[in-house]
């Protein structure tokens, strides 16, 4: 059974200039465990099917299931349960809290889940540990650097277990060596069983993952699986 | 929803992470609250005293007056004419039954002398009458008696204040010389202190002579009126309205009132003066009550300012919550308890501040305050009530912000 499965999705805005669509009937499958890059030109309808894929918005029409359950018409409260539970996000500008540690940034899905204290600490240090910076708990983002603080957001969409990651851009605000670091590290996630969707305009990025999908005018234009 | 506790971890961690703007916002509200249970103390204190100061002087007493009545104040009539004379008095002291006592009480301001200095005071002119009424004990001496009236002897009976201003404090003055208007008097007797009246003014700066005195050398001149009240003592209680009546039909005979005439005289009873200034005393206070509530509500305004601007400037953050996981309750909630907190620890150290200042204040002006639960408690209550009503709409704005929007604003 496919984790996700879009069919005849339809993203539409209505601005004063007219309707615009952003996504147009796009049908895609992605089964648990596909590691899938998102590309295409800025404009083509990346953030859109990210947004939707992420339950941040709801498609104007058409179905999306999300894990077995139709997410495409949920209310703003169910969507946030949804998100909670099944993404994992990370962002190209890591979107970590200012002024809080580590720690408690990796917390954070976790106080929205009604996880104990407790055991939100537990957890949040071993999803550190996994990414390779238990050394660094207590820093706060300030005190870090790009890599590690995506480390940290990484590590903050692990925490929850969801089955699915979603990033956007995530090497877009980090230098080449660094940004090889971070696929990396989501290539050994996915190694571990993990699925996840990434997007990226970097030929080199894209290169980690195994099937890219290239976007273009809000449908979906090329669909390949590659060798890694 | 996330659970009550957590909600207030994250409120408290938001608050601290702005400490000066946080004890800055909360200031508004502790001014406010300060203010009003400040206000509202001191007035208590006040009536209380009023209150202990009828209790003191009896509830017993009445005051005859010249001059037509009128509802709720002490005299009326401006430009009345004098209409007690002796005669009344004589007749007030002889005709009216359940009487304890009667005395007429003149008074006139004016310099007492001795070889010490000069101290400018109220000499009264009264009968021995007078202390039985007001209950004044003589702590040294002896009191005015009825000979001194007879004999208009140069005898005279100083009250603490003027004791130390003119002797010294905790001299004797038995049997010292003072000069009133050039003529002197022997202290033949200290009255007991008595403090300060109900209306504020020190009981204890005066200088009591016999009225036959007091009459021929102070006043100079008889008079066929009495030119002060009239104090009556009922022997009971419970029989001062009794007694009012019979002094109401006594009077009107005496002037020979037409039965459609309105009373050329007045008289009041301690219970009503003190009606009297407790309701101005209570107006007061509700009067500075309310402007330290505007205060409070201006205060409430300080509150949902910041907040609005902490919605916008931790739009990011609302953003992230989102993304991963929050509902719009779990926004909502955390910004509305952070404003509740702001709000409520200011009532609180506005309850505190209240107290302190009031004490101080009663302290050091000779008032005195009464800390009333009910108003406390009200305090905080509105004071709550504020921070949710204008944490509301900030807490509202941020709940319905837009998932992507929040994340991408910068």
């Amino acid at each position: 059974m496919a984790l996700i499965e879009f069919v005849a999705v339809e993203r539409r805005y209505v601005s004063e200039a007219g309707e615009f669509a952003a996504l147009r009937a796009v049908d895609l499958h992605i089964e648990r465990g596909e590691f899938v890059a998102l590309t295409g030109a800025s404009g083509s309808g990346k953030s859109t099917l990210m947004n939707i894929m992420g339950c941040l918005d709801t498609p104007t029409s058409g179905l999306y299931r999300l894990a077995d359950r139709n997410v495409a018409k949920l209310t703003r409260v169910e969507l946030a349960r949804v998100r909670n539970e099944f993404i994992g996000f990370v962002f190209q500008n890591f979107n970590l809290l200012a002024r809080t540690s580590a720690t408690e940034n990796v917390e954070l899905p976790l106080i929205y889940a009604h996880c104990a204290p407790a055991e939100r600490r537990k957890r949040a240090l071993e999803a550190l540990d996994r990414v390779g910076l238990s050394d660094r708990s207590t820093h706060l983002p300030s005190q870090l650097s790009g890599g590690q603080q995506q480390r940290v957001a990484i590590a903050r969409a692990l925490v929850t277990r969801p089955p699915l990651i979603l990033a956007d851009e995530p090497t877009g605000n980090l230098d080449s060596v660094t940004s090889l670091e971070i696929m990396r590290l989501l290539a050994q996630l996915r190694a571990e069983g993990m699925t996840i969707v990434f997007v990226t305009h970097e030929a080199d990025i894209a290169q980690f993952a195994a099937r890219k999908l290239v976007l273009r005018d809000g449908a979906i234009v090329r669909d390949e699986v590659q060798s890694t | 929803m996330i659970s009550f506790p957590e909600i207030v971890r994250l409120a408290m961690v938001a608050l601290r992470r702005n400490k000066l703007r946080s004890f800055l916002t909360a200031l508004g509200i502790i001014i406010g609250v300060a203010a009003v249970i400040c206000m509202v103390s001191i007035g208590e204190g006040a009536k209380s005293r009023i209150r202990g100061m009828i209790e003191a002087t009896g509830t017993n007493v009445l005051l005859v007056m010249s001059g037509s009545s009128s509802t709720g104040g002490m005299r009326g009539g401006a430009g009345s004419q004098p209409t007690l004379t002796w005669e009344d008095l004589r007749a007030l002291q002889t005709e009216v039954p359940n009487l304890r006592a009667v005395a007429p009480l003149t008074r006139t301001s004016t310099q007492v002398v001795n070889d010490n200095g000069t101290w400018t005071t109220t000499v009264y002119g009264t009968t021995p009458e007078y202390f039985t009424i007001r209950n004044w004990a003589i702590v040294r001496g002896s009191g005015l008696s009825a000979s001194d009236q007879a004999g208009s002897t140069k005898n005279a009976v100083l009250g603490q204040t003027v004791v130390d201003k003119l002797f010294g404090g905790g001299a004797d003055p038995i049997g010292q010389v003072v000069r009133i208007r050039n003529a002197p008097y022997v202290v033949i007797g200290l009255l007991d202190k008595k403090g300060q009246s109900g209306m504020g003014q020190d009981q204890d700066d005066a200088v009591f002579v016999p009225l036959s005195a007091f009459q021929a050398r102070i006043q100079g001149g008889l008079s066929k009126f009495v030119p002060g009240p009239v104090w009556v003592s009922a022997a009971t209680s419970d029989g001062v309205e009794g007694a009012r009546t019979n002094i109401a039909t006594l009077l009107r005979e005496r002037h020979r009132l037409a039965d459609d005439a309105e009373d050329d005289f007045s008289t009041i009873s301690m219970a009503e003066m003190a009606g009297t200034l407790t309701a101005t005393t209570q107006t007061l206070t509700t009067l500075l009550a309310s402007i330290a509530f505007v205060s409070l509500v201006v205060g409430g305004i300080g509150v949902m300012n910041i907040m609005l601007v902490s919605v916008t400037e931790r739009t990011r953050e609302i953003g992230i919550r989102m993304a991963v996981g929050a509902q719009p309750a779990d926004i909502l909630a955390q910004f509305l308890v952070e404003a509740l907190m702001l709000a409520a620890i200011g009532g609180a150290v506005g309850v505190v501040l209240g107290l302190g200042v009031g004490q101080l204040l009663a302290s050091k002006f000779g008032w005195s305050m009464v800390a009333r639960t009910d108003i406390i408690l009200l305090s905080l209550a509105v004071s709550a009530i504020v921070g949710v009503v204008f944490g509301l709409y900030p807490a509202r704005k941020a709940a319905q912000l837009d998932p992507i929007d929040a994340l991408r604003y910068e």
